[in-house]
């Protein structure tokens, strides 16, 4: 009876559960988990700051999840060495646990850039767990002015959390736009006056420099008076454990298409590795959960000696802020095309590169894009469809006659 | 399992299908009440061809369904064959709306997710668009595939 371990405890893990258990229903499987939670919904804990969700309704799979897969869970418990040559892990608590087959699953860790006199703030908080979210909902009242340092994706959710139940919110970030990792100017400009016209105040192309217990000193000399300070500046991979074990790393841990990193079976999946974007050609991190289930299931079918690769990973993002909703895919390559659709309400943003689909930025109207997120991750010849058509509309019927006799005549 | 398939040949490009959708998940038991004056949300899109040809889309029901796989809720899950969504655990993301690559997962009237469930959540007992299509161009039958 083999032995699986699975470091972490979120999406990539539970993937990794159902992947192993596809193929092998015998084996034992361990999970460490840091948190003492049960899998949630990671990304949920804005929604539950909005009252849109709850504790029992984030859990990401039913109460009975581990009992059902046989799993058995050591909560509260973080490993601190992998010894790729004997095959076993250590645990903080000093217990050592063997493994045929590992996958690590350890995601991100918030970063915090030195800033001068941060140590003099009394409520500050990262927005990553569960446990920051309910910290968040304890420190913040109807009279807090809420300072949210990045206005990535987790510094826009927290402020879009916290509307409402905060007195102000201020965004501030180094980058010239909002959302500057998934959006570009004239996309992330509809998306900021929408933001602002929600009661967010930006500051943007500035970040603080200094605090002074509850004053920012931004670096253009600007001050800004808060209770409550939300550091949402960006992630790092957590790679240490591979790293120190001898594994390739660079950004995050390297994973082939079957998820395996470079030590011998050591698996990783989620926001801890990078992969292959095939809409960029490149190796990045790629910190989605939807990736990071696939490649925890990827990862577990082959721990248990099956045969699967994920194999057509792209970036993409569905991702809104008072009901004005966006989505993004793939890559905008120098030298696309672009075909541009654009009013007052919403932005369609196509990118075209060598007869490919490669990217798209959408906002505002929302029907069927999963068709043209197809044309990328299929990397479909554009010559081969009914373009003029598709872009104006995402519809099957100009994908040819032989692909919809193939998606609607038969199963897929 | 059964599905729900097309035969274009026979579609008439009414679009009764989509009314009969929208009526059979309302809750309501008057078709005029539920219907009228209101933009509809089907489940079912009818599209047409360059070649006018037309036929129905809904959800496939796929063997390895990415829409499962992605949900960052854990809202939408596979039971016997049939991709459902809890609509309790929904919050809108409408990342299954990115992923689904044939268009068949879209908004429901409050912005939240929705796509075909073989009519068995609602006190249809069969799919609607199949029952009211009226040249049979939609069926819903064993086609005998490998799960």
């Amino acid at each position: 009876m083999k032995q699986y371990v699975i470091i972490g405890n979120g999406a990539a893990a539970a993937g990794c559960i159902e992947g192993i258990r596809a193929v092998d229903t015998a084996g034992s499987i361990t999970v460490i988990s840091a948190e003492q939670h049960p899998v949630y919904c990671r990304p949920l804990i804005s929604y539950y700051l909005q009252h849109k969700t709850d504790l029992q309704r984030m859990r990401y799979r039913s109460e009975t999840f581990y009992a059902d897969n046989h799993v058995s869970v050591a909560f509260g418990r973080t490993a601190i060495e992998i010894s790729a040559d004997t095959k076993e892990i250590t645990l903080d608590s000093g217990e050592i646990i063997a493994y045929d087959a590992l996958c690590v699953c350890t995601g991100s860790s918030p970063f915090v850039p030195p800033m001068q006199g941060l140590e003099t703030v009394e409520k500050q908080f990262a927005f990553m767990t569960v446990d920051d979210a309910l910290a968040i909902e304890q420190a913040v009242t109807p009279e807090s002015n809420v300072l949210i340092i990045g206005a990535g994706l987790i510094g826009l959710k927290c402020a879009e959390g916290l509307h409402g139940r905060a007195g102000s919110i201020t965004v501030c970030d180094l980058a010239p736009r909002v959302l500057s990792s998934i959006l570009d100017d004239k996309c992330a400009a509809m998306m900021q006056k929408h933001l602002e016209a929600n009661g967010i105040r930006f500051l943007l192309g500035t970040s603080a420099k200094e605090f002074r217990g509850s004053k920012a000193v931004m670096q253009s000399g600007e001050t800004v008076d808060f209770d409550v300070l939300v550091l949402a500046v960006g992630v790092r991979a957590n790679t240490a454990l591979v790293k120190n074990a001898g594994g390739d790393v660079n950004r995050g841990i390297l994973t082939d298409d079957a998820c395996k990193t470079s030590l011998p079976d050591v698996y990783a999946a989620g926001d801890c590795t990078e992969y292959h974007d095939i809409s960029s050609d490149s190796v990045k991190v790629m910190a989605l959960m939807p990736n990071a289930y696939m490649q925890g299931h990827t990862a577990g079918v082959n721990m248990a000696g099956g045969a699967a690769v994920f194999d057509n990973a792209i970036p993409m993002n569905s991702i809104g802020f008072f009901g004005l909703h966006c989505h993004t895919a793939g890559t905008q390559p120098d030298g696309c095309e672009m075909y541009e659709e654009a009013d007052e309400t919403h932005i369609k943003r196509l990118f075209v590169k060598n007869d490919r689909l490669t990217g798209f930025m959408l906002i505002g109207h929302m029907h069927r894009t999963g068709i043209y997120t197809a044309l990328i991750r299929n990397q479909t010849p554009l010559s081969s469809v009914d373009f003029a058509r598709l872009r104006i509309e995402p519809q099957l019927a100009a994908m040819g006659a032989d692909y919809r006799e193939h998606v609607l005549k038969g199963a897929v | 399992m059964k599905r729900i398939y097309v035969k274009e040949e026979w579609c008439l490009g009414c679009r009764l299908c989509e009314y009969n959708c929208a009526f059979a998940n309302s809750g309501m038991t008057d078709m005029v009440k539920a219907l009228r004056g209101k933009e509809i949300h089907p489940r079912i899109q009818v599209e047409t061809d360059a070649d006018g040809i037309t036929y129905a889309v809904s959800c496939r029901h796929c063997t390895d369904p990415i829409c499962v796989k992605s949900c960052i809720a854990g809202a939408i899950s596979k039971k016997d064959g049939v991709i459902e969504i809890d609509h309790s655990k929904c919050v809108g993301c409408l990342t299954c709306v990115l992923v689904c690559p044939y268009g068949c997962v879209v908004e429901d009237e409050g912005g939240a997710a929705q796509k075909c469930e073989l009519c068995m959540k609602n006190t249809c007992g069969a799919p609607a668009c199949v029952k009211g299509c009226p040249n049979g161009a939609i069926v819903y039958e064993e086609r005998g595939e490998a799960e």
